[in-house]
């Protein structure tokens, strides 16, 4: 009998097509339901009203609801804050500030310890790692997309480095498993499978087309005359890049950069399967770490709730809802200014 | 700038400047192919490791044996159930504030405020979004872990999204429409409701799959707010637990019994939901691509 694995293969391609199939029907599907769902209740609602209501009262109650959905982002954004904090500081009247600022993490332990010192390590290993990594690939095919690449080329790469983004990260932090499990300990000696590098690698491959994408949105809009101007200088293509556009997209492109800090700081599920969760303090890139993400996915479902515990893991994310609420803030400030100054 | 151009143009070098001019395209051509190669070897390492897992059975029947056989189908179930209730939730919100933002107010501070807000929702983490359903939804609304509860988290976690992709949507409709249709007597509202929606239907329709693509693979979410491990039925109340894609992926990758078996099983499953995303940001891409290329305006 033949055992080896091509033996599937005369399925492989069926079974795809069918699959996509289904799927793509089903997206179809989906889309034909409740959009015309929404739309005969949008007709019958306005049929019924039309006969029973006057204009002016209709007109008004729209618009009342709409301007009460035109707040709903500040109410949410307001919510998330409240009920973070909420639980968040309540484990800091259990728990002595100090007591959070030591090296030692273990919250089931006789006598827990909450030090988030070795889990903020192993979030930063793992965020420089990535970027050292995302930026020279990101910054590369954003450079190349928007200054070197014929407009064809460009149609055809786009689109496959915007499917990069649309994997799912699970998806990517199972590779990084599997994979790099594999290929990291052979490469390096180390004893462990899953490491800060193997996640660092993982994410910087899950960042490389967002922040490719929001480079370019910033090259992008440096105006051509600046690259004709170049030329016309007699600068070559690099240099125009190198002297000219770059400089002038800095600061959308250190937004961008920020943009992509702040996303991998909050990245969960990679870091979770890819990183091996040791909650030991270490500065080895190469030894397994454990992220302030991580912490919060794996313990909250041990965590009594509304214990000690529960709390203090609220804590963390009362931490990681700051750091990113501030990397974005500057990040917006900077793409505000950016755009100004362009506009002139 | 011009000072900084003249520096680096002076004459004599110019082979040296050509060369090197060559070599940086190729290194950025190489940066970028690079990222497209990856992409592939994705690919067909998720269905080459998927291909002893994937049959007919895998997406027809629910898991059987302690998960380590049988499909994946109460998974998808539960996926394709989230995202609907998250739909729901989500786009009529979503769609309104885009409305209340571009129609309503336009520029000044109140539509920086909130324009503000939606930046920064965009950018919380989904783990934070993950214990803010388990606060407010969970708990304190006392909803429960249930599928209301998980797609009521991941509505807020897409919400910007949407929001930002129907403004574009809306801000692509010529102004001279809306003051077609004022000079007209038409009252705000007719306006947005026979001439702007109508015209921006399109663009808000691409932008909702676009987004729902975005969160289709979400785990983190829905961790402590309805995703279980195991259920051996299908939920036929919002109310109930589900099980979905990504977590199941992530709980045959961490948590088998037997890892020889539950890995095929992982990668079956992971490349299902590719391909759900896919087919998401397939129809997206193709639907936005058409509609370029009709827009007469």
């Amino acid at each position: 009998m033949d055992r080896s694995p091509t033996r599937y293969l005369k399925y492989a391609l069926p079974a795809a097509m069918i699959l996509l199939s289904f799927a793509v029907a089903g997206v179809i599907g989906w889309l034909l339901f409740w959009g015309g769902l929404a739309a005969l209740g949008g007709q019958l609602a306005n049929r019924v009203a039309a006969r029973f209501i006057p204009q002016k009262t209709r007109e008004a109650f729209v618009n009342t609801l709409i301007t009460i959905a035109g707040y709903s982002a500040i109410v949410i954004i307001a919510f998330v804050f409240l009920f973070i904090f909420k639980e968040g500081l309540t484990a800091f009247r259990a728990v002595p500030a100090g007591e959070f600022l030591k090296k030692v993490w273990q919250p089931a332990a006789e006598v827990p310890k909450y030090g988030i010192i070795p889990l903020a390590a192993g979030t930063v290993m793992v965020t420089a790692i990535a970027m050292a990594a995302a930026i020279p690939l990101g910054l590369g095919t954003a450079i190349y997309l928007s200054e070197v690449a014929g407009s064809r080329e460009r149609e055809i790469v786009k689109p496959v480095v915007e499917l990069l983004s649309a994997i799912p990260s699970v998806v990517y932090g199972l590779l990084g498993m599997i994979v790099l499990g594999d290929v990291i300990p052979r490469i390096t000696g180390t004893p462990f499978r899953l490491n800060a590098v193997n996640g660092g690698i993982v994410l910087a491959i899950m960042l490389t087309p967002m922040l490719a994408s929001l480079a370019e949105d910033a090259l992008y809009s440096v105006p051509r005359s600046y690259r004709v101007a170049a030329f016309a200088l007699g600068a070559t293509r690099w240099e125009t890049i190198r002297r000219t556009v770059v400089p002038a997209a800095a600061s959308g492109v250190t937004a961008a950069i920020l943009l992509s800090v702040a996303r991998t700081l909050g990245e969960t599920m990679v870091v979770l399967l890819a990183t091996g969760n040791m909650g030991a303090f270490t500065v080895n890139p190469l030894s397994s770490v454990r992220t302030m993400t991580a912490t919060i996915a794996i313990e909250m479902g041990d965590a009594v709730f509304g214990g000690e515990h529960y709390h203090v893991l609220f804590a963390l994310g009362v931490v990681l809802f700051s750091i990113t609420f501030i990397v974005n803030l500057i990040s917006q400030v900077i793409m505000d200014r950016f755009a100004r100054r362009l506009r002139g | 700038m011009v000072g900084a151009t003249r520096a680096a143009v002076k004459p004599g070098i110019t082979a040296r400047r050509k060369v090197t001019n060559a070599v940086m395209k190729q290194v950025f051509r190489a940066l970028t192919y690079l990222v497209v190669a990856v992409f592939g070897g994705i690919v067909v390492y998720i269905f080459v490791r998927a291909l002893p897992a994937l049959s007919l059975t895998f997406i027809t029947q629910p898991p059987r044996d302690g998960m380590l056989a049988g499909g994946v189908l109460t998974c998808i179930y539960g996926t394709v159930a989230l995202l609907m209730l998250t739909t729901v939730f989500a786009v009529p919100l979503g769609v309104a504030a885009a409305i209340y933002v571009n129609e309503f107010i336009g520029w000044g501070k109140r539509a920086r405020v909130i324009r503000a807000a939606v930046n920064n929702l965009a950018g919380v983490p989904s783990i934070v979004f993950g214990l803010f359903g388990l606060a407010f939804f969970v708990v304190f609304l006392e909803i429960g872990a249930s599928l209301l509860a998980a797609s009521l988290t991941l509505a807020t976690v897409v919400l910007p999204i949407v929001i930002v992709s129907a403004e574009e949507a809306l801000k692509a409709v010529p102004r001279d429409y809306r003051l077609g249709s004022a000079a007209l007597g038409a009252t705000r509202w007719q306006t947005i409701s026979r001439v702007t929606l109508p015209q921006a239907a399109p663009g808000i329709i691409t932008g909702t799959i676009l987004s729902i693509g975005r969160i289709a693979g979400e785990t983190a979410p829905i961790l402590f707010t309805g995703a279980a491990f195991y259920l051996p039925r299908l939920p036929d109340h919002p109310r109930e637990q589900f099980m979905e894609l990504s977590y199941h992926i992530f709980a045959m990758a961490t948590q088998s019994s037997d890892i020889t078996k539950s890995m095929p099983i992982a990668f079956g499953t992971a490349f299902v939901l590719v391909v759900l995303v896919f087919a998401f940001n397939l129809v997206g891409i193709l639907y936005r691509a058409r509609l370029r290329r009709k827009r007469a305006w």
